[in-house]
C-alpha cells in the first residue's frame, strides 16, 4: 500500500480507494460532532464536516493508509474551519446565534439544563481553548495528536486544556449562561467578540 | 487527621466537578456521534466515488 502511495497521485487503485471510503465512512459521525463543537451549529456544522469529507477523499492519495485517519481527518476539518472563518466574520454571528438558541434552550423548563449550561460555557471559550478541550476530553485523541492536529506544540496543547478546564469552570460557577435572557444575551455578544478580538489579534 | 480531611475537601470537590463536566463533555460529543448520519454525506461521497471509477469518455 505505501509502495503505491508513493508511486504517486496519478495512478488509479481501486482496491486502495475502496479500503479509504471504507474508512472514510466510518469516520463521518465523529466529523460531525468535532464540526458542531467547532460551530456550536448543526446546519453550518453538517457544511463543514461535508466539505472535510470531500477535501479528505480527494486527496486521499496522499494519506499513508495505517496511519491515523481520525486525526488525519479532523486536521483537514479544523483546517477548513479556519479558512472559511478567515474568509469571513460569518463564523461569529453563528457563534452569537447559536448562543441565543441554547439560551432560549435553557428557557424551557423541561430541558437538560446542566448539558445546554455546558454546551454555552463551550461556546464563550476562545476556539483554541474549546477545540483543544474537545479533542483530549472527548474525542479520545492524546495530547501529541491534538497537538498534530491543531499545528502547535504538545505543551501547548496540555496548557490550553488547562485553561479551558478552568475557564469552563468559572463561567459555570458565575452563572453567565443565566436564565435572564436579554442580559445573558448581552454578555454573550460581548465576550465572543472579546474572544474573536483576543484570537485575531495573535 | 481532621485538618487533613478538611483541607482536601474543597480539591475533592473541584476534582469531582471536573470530573463532571468532562462526562457532560463526553456526552455531547458522543450525543451527535449517535445521531443517524444524513444521507447527503454518503450520496455526495458515493457521486465522486463513481465519478472516479466511471471517468468522462
Amino acid at each position: 500500500m505505501t509502495a503505491d502511495a508513493a508511486r504517486g497521485d496519478r495512478e488509479a487503485n481501486p482496491a486502495r480507494d475502496a479500503l479509504f471510503k471504507t474508512g472514510l465512512v466510518a469516520l463521518i459521525p465523529h466529523l460531525r460532532a468535532f464540526a458542531r463543537t467547532l460551530t456550536g451549529d448543526a446546519t453550518a456544522a453538517d457544511d463543514l464536516a461535508q466539505d472535510a469529507m470531500m477535501k479528505a477523499w480527494d486527496a486521499r492519495a496522499s494519506f499513508e493508509m495505517g496511519t491515523n485517519m481520525k486525526a488525519w481527518t479532523f486536521m483537514i476539518l479544523r483546517n477548513q474551519f479556519y479558512s472559511e472563518k478567515r474568509r469571513s466574520w460569518r463564523q461569529s454571528q453563528l457563534d452569537q446565534e447559536a448562543a441565543e438558541r441554547t439560551l432560549v434552550a435553557i428557557d424551557d423548563p423541561a430541558a437538560p439544563v446542566a448539558l445546554d449550561e455546558l454546551r454555552l460555557g463551550l461556546a464563550m471559550l476562545p476556539s483554541e481553548q474549546r477545540e483543544a478541550l474537545v479533542l483530549v476530553g472527548a474525542g479520545g485523541f492524546a495530547y501529541e495528536e491534538a497537538a498534530e492536529i491543531c499545528n502547535c506544540a504538545v505543551g501547548t496543547v496540555k496548557s490550553r486544556v488547562s485553561r479551558a478546564r478552568r475557564a469552563l469552570q468559572a463561567i459555570l460557577d458565575r452563572g453567565d449562561y443565566d436564565r435572564d435572557g436579554a442580559a445573558a444575551g448581552e454578555a454573550m455578544g460581548s465576550i465572543l467578540a472579546q474572544a474573536e478580538r483576543l484570537s485575531s489579534a495573535r | 487527621m481532621k485538618k487533613v480531611s478538611s483541607a482536601s475537601a474543597p480539591l475533592d470537590e473541584a476534582r469531582l466537578r471536573q470530573q463532571a463536566i468532562g462526562a457532560k463533555l463526553r456526552q455531547i460529543f458522543d450525543d451527535v456521534i449517535n445521531e443517524p448520519v444524513p444521507d447527503e454525506f454518503l450520496e455526495i461521497l458515493r457521486a465522486a466515488d463513481n465519478a472516479r471509477a466511471e471517468p468522462e469518455p
